[in-house]
């Protein structure tokens, strides 16, 4: 099974978070009309990987999502909306979901986030969560044509359009990036000030 | 003890959560207090700077103050990160809930450092001894001097520039303080200068703001350090060689020098 279970530090067992990742979906229209129409069966966060840097810069964007999914302070109608403004660095809710969103004929490369937040405890038990992960990849798999492949980063980085990247984040012609030579450093540099760009968003 | 000091002093909700290490509460201030936790996975530490409700305030004007301040330093890390000023990066934060996580800054801080080069002797005015080579000491004072010409180039000024409030951050593949004799010794002041603590930090142009800032460190060096007290003509002459405009900014520090921090309030 590609569907992958994230654990993420600060959050509790009661909220999973499963994670996967297609290469060259085909169906792109199919997904985007289900979001459109609010089908309560795809609350999903698809995520257009190319403006993806890394697993750590997907994993802020959940973070933050999740956090305001237990406080109760999302500000778009769910917390998988929520994942994909969160990627953002202002608080422009159009602009992200066509920047980080799903866009028809555009994306090719999918990373697709569910989180399942259960009210009590006793639904954290291991045996159904394992039952609600495969039902959840099952879901998935049937809907989403593409090919599975690992949530790395070095996959990642195959899918990364750095022009769109440096766009969204500002990152041209800063003067901190621009002075380093090697190359591996420079995204690290990048991916920083993409993190920091979302954690201040909006002020 | 542990749980003694948690009814004290609440953590915030977010470390309320399970986390593979559990946080540990590094230092309090005035304002807030630091925790040392993790930030999304188990292998990357973060600096967790909380700024709790204040009782005493009316609670709009305290949720208010709380989110501006925590504001203002995000805006300011961000600034000096994007301008390659040495500072940590802001990992996460919720300025409503009064949190910010930041980069997990190693090493040591640079008063621990020189006091540790000094040798922790106590003796009333014992100067550092004639003809011992303080060579790693003045580099300090200059990595000092650039960093905080590098901060005031893009327009920052610190506010509460002490030698608590840089870290050392031992160079990649080195290791910082430990040790014994006089390699240890030297190893105490190695490192790169990182600037911590912007919780008062404004954007600031003003040659006397960043006169102010400078006067405040003297201040501060004078009485964390005075055996070394000398050795701070060195950083004001690195200041000015990575900072074009601090001429001025040395001229007004003479005027400070003669008045204190606070302009007169008469007239």
């Amino acid at each position: 099974m590609a569907l992958e279970k994230l654990n993420l530090e600060h959050i509790p067992p009661t909220c999973q978070i499963y994670a996967a990742f297609f290469r060259d979906v085909s169906n792109c229209e199919f997904l985007h009309t289900q979001l459109l129409s609010r089908n309560s069966e795809f609350e999903y966060a698809f995520i257009d990987a190319s403006s993806v840097i890394s697993r750590l810069h997907l994993l802020a964007a959940v973070y933050s999502a999740a956090n305001m999914l237990l406080d109760g302070t999302l500000r778009t109608p769910n917390v998988h909306s929520e994942i994909v403004v969160s990627l953002n660095t202002n608080n422009n809710i159009a602009d992200a979901y066509r920047r980080w969103g799903i866009t028809p004929g555009k994306t090719k490369d999918l990373i697709v986030v569910k989180v399942v937040l259960s009210s009590s405890t006793a639904q954290v038990e291991a045996s159904t969560q394992a039952q609600t992960q495969e039902a959840i990849w099952d879901h998935i798999q049937q809907h989403v044509k593409g090919t599975p492949t690992p949530l790395t980063d070095a996959e990642l980085a195959q899918t990364t359009e750095w022009p769109k990247v440096r766009k969204y984040y500002r990152l041209n012609g800063v003067p901190s990036l621009e002075r380093l030579a090697d190359e591996q450093e420079q995204r690290q540099q990048s991916e920083s000030l993409a993190i920091m760009g979302m954690a201040l968003r909006g002020l | 003890m542990a749980a003694a000091d948690d009814a004290q002093f609440p953590p915030p909700k977010v470390l309320t959560y399970p986390a593979s290490t559990p946080p540990t509460l590094i230092t309090q201030g005035a304002e807030g207090r630091l925790y040392k936790t993790t930030h999304l996975t188990r292998d990357r530490p973060c600096a967790l700077k909380y700024r709790p409700p204040k009782p005493y305030r009316h609670p709009i004007l305290d949720a208010r103050l709380t989110k501006a301040r925590l504001s203002s330093e995000a805006k300011v890390l961000e600034r000096c990160w994007r301008e390659g000023v040495p500072v940590p990066a802001v990992y996460a934060m919720d300025p409503a809930a009064g949190w910010m996580m930041m980069e997990w800054i190693e090493g040591i801080p640079v008063r621990v450092g020189i006091n540790q080069w000094l040798g922790e002797r106590p003796e009333e005015g014992a100067e550092i001894p004639e003809g011992a080579d303080e060579t790693p000491l003045v580099d300090l004072m200059k990595r000092i001097g650039a960093a905080i010409g590098a901060l005031h180039k893009t327009g920052v000024v610190h506010g509460d520039l002490t030698t608590s409030n840089m870290m050392l951050r031992p160079v990649q593949g080195g290791q910082a303080n430990g040790g014994a004799g006089n390699e240890g010794k030297t190893r105490a002041v190695e490192g790169d200068v990182v600037l911590i603590d912007f919780g008062l930090a404004t954007q600031s142009m003003s040659d006397e703001d960043r006169a102010v800032d400078l006067y405040v460190l003297e201040r501060a060096f004078a009485s964390t350090h005075p055996r070394a007290e000398r050795l701070f003509a060195t950083l004001l002459e690195s200041y000015k060689s990575t900072f074009k405009k601090a001429s001025s900014v040395l001229i007004k520090l003479e005027d400070v020098r003669m008045r204190g921090r606070k302009r007169s309030m008469l007239g």
